[in-house]
């Protein structure tokens, strides 16, 4: 227990440092998700090609691999980020954008297509449609896969630890020469830095997702 | 699906879309050009670079099938692995006695919400401090397997629960106990629709076999890696696209059997009574002509 209290400016550090890239990460993934939802339900078929293209390979690429090629695969080709930090958040980000825009995407189509027919029949544009009939409606049904995004974003966040970014997990990785009695304390002090993120989302989640059931 | 937007394009929403299309195609263009002229300037594009990789004297392209191998391995023993662990899980969880279900639901919730990569460590640095020693595979394993039971714990839960309640209740109107409704009739009819689920989450598990880097198991990424600090660093880029190349072409050959066999259960109809399970986001959902997917429930 002794072990918690002497190591906690670091693990608070830690926290911190998860929570600031968690945070941007998810700023920056909400951003470039909806432009790539945007351009899977536009009427070019370049663009919902473009759009699918990167889903699709994005999905089916480990995240480390991101991670690996963010930190050690853009130098050789002499675009080079500021620091560990700056390309584990531009990891994080090109990662959880492809799944932000699956969650935005299916949320479109889950809105009864008669909204968006009526909508045409009044006769607005495909703008229009999108923004005043479509998405204030898609936006209830895309919340919950979004918290869930967000609560997969912060575990995943663990990964940067890897990558030369000081954050929670690297908490453990820093103390890995203690006893085993003071490991497990350490151990569950970062698993407990995730539990006070991640259960709290979930449960809103959740609760959420019951509230909507009532409303449809 | 998404032509529901808007209509079919008259002569001037024609010449918008054009519009719309070229601008698009000047900025892919304008990307992919950055990257060639990155990679031009870098002489990475070189075909000696890229040679090495086809290579057999080289011993590159064995080096990468082996690590394959030894990636496949460790995801097929931790998938089975964690697929009874988290049948029992799931059944653990829906029993009626506290003392059974309680626990079972703090486990499963616990190491649902705690990053693999921590699981995988603290199993890598705690285990040889107990003094026993662990090889990398097993921490690897370790981690993958108590992360991905309760992940499935929950998908195998709400399989059972989203069978039709008329299966229940006619169940326990011709007097079965818990334990037959549960063999006979529910477990049935829910492992068919969790079928594709079940090979999607394959394709999760098989993607965070890439922390075994981080532990120094000797997978694809980690081998691209040894890779490269055994032929140098001219190489490094051609290494890493290769091991990248070789998860998405594995992965999206998983995804297309998951998508198959989604589209087969959704014609069984044994698989009728149960309501749609949702495949998890690794996995775009097929779209029902008219409805969307129904995720959403």
């Amino acid at each position: 227990m002794s072990v918690l209290i002497d190591n906690l400016p670091l693990l608070l550090r830690g926290f911190w440092m998860t929570l600031v890239l968690s945070v941007l990460a998810w700023i920056g993934a909400m951003v470039l998700g909806t432009v790539l939802a945007g351009l899977r339900v536009s009427p070019s078929a370049p663009l919902r090609g473009l759009g699918y293209t990167y889903v699709e390979l994005v999905r089916n690429t480990p995240l480390t691999v991101v991670f690996f090629f963010m930190a050690f695969g853009l130098p050789q080709l002499d675009l080079a980020l500021p620091s560990f930090f700056w390309s584990g958040l531009l990891a994080l980000v090109l990662y959880t954008a492809a799944f932000v825009c699956e969650a935005i995407r299916s949320g479109i189509n889950a809105v009864p297509p008669g909204q968006a027919e009526a909508a045409r029949a009044l006769g607005m544009p495909f703008g229009q449609v999108l923004g005043q009939v479509v998405l204030p409606q898609a936006i209830r049904t895309v919340i919950p896969p979004l918290g869930n995004v967000w609560i997969a974003l912060v575990k995943n966040s663990s990964i940067a630890s890897a990558f030369a970014v000081t954050e929670l997990t690297a908490v453990l990785s820093r103390l890995s020469n203690a006893t085993a009695g003071a490991l497990v304390w350490i151990g569950l002090g970062v698993a407990l830095g995730y539990l006070v993120i991640t259960l709290p989302s979930g449960w809103a989640v959740s609760r959420f997702e019951r509230r909507l059931a009532v409303l449809r | 699906m998404s032509s529901l937007l808007y209509d079919i394009p008259g002569p001037k929403a024609r010449a918008r879309n054009r519009v719309l299309t070229a601008v698009g195609a000047l900025v892919v263009a304008g990307l992919v050009a950055l990257a060639v002229w990155r990679l031009v300037v870098n002489d990475q594009l070189d075909g000696d670079r890229w040679a090495v990789l086809f290579d057999p004297r080289t011993e590159v392209p064995q080096a990468l099938l082996r690590a394959l191998g030894r990636t496949l391995q460790v995801a097929v023993i931790g998938m089975v692995l964690a697929t009874v662990l988290g049948a029992l899980l799931a059944i653990g969880r829906l029993s009626d006695r506290r003392w059974i279900s309680r626990p079972v639901t703090v486990v499963v919730e616990f190491f649902r919400a705690v990053p693999l990569l921590l699981l995988i460590l603290f199993s890598f640095i705690f285990i040889p401090a107990i003094g026993t020693p662990v090889s990398p595979f097993a921490a690897l394993l370790l981690g993958l397997v108590l992360y991905n039971m309760s992940v499935l714990a929950e998908i195998f839960r709400s399989g059972i629960l989203s069978v039709a309640r008329g299966q229940w209740e006619a169940g326990y109107a011709l007097g079965l106990r818990k334990s037959q409704l549960m063999t006979t009739v529910l477990l049935p009819q829910a492992v068919r629709r969790m079928l594709p689920v079940l090979i999607a989450q394959l394709v999760v598990l098989l993607k965070d076999t890439s922390l075994g880097y981080i532990v120094t198991y000797s997978e694809l990424l980690r081998t691209a890696r040894s890779l490269v600090e055994f032929f140098g660093n001219t190489y490094s880029f051609q290494f890493y696209v290769a091991a990248a190349v070789i998860y998405i072409l594995v992965n999206l050959l998983i995804s297309s059997i998951a998508r198959l066999v989604e589209r087969r259960t959704r014609k069984d109809r044994k698989a009728r009574a149960v309501g749609p399970v949702g495949l998890p986001d690794e996995i775009t959902p097929v779209v029902v002509p008219g409805g969307g997917p129904d995720r959403s429930r």
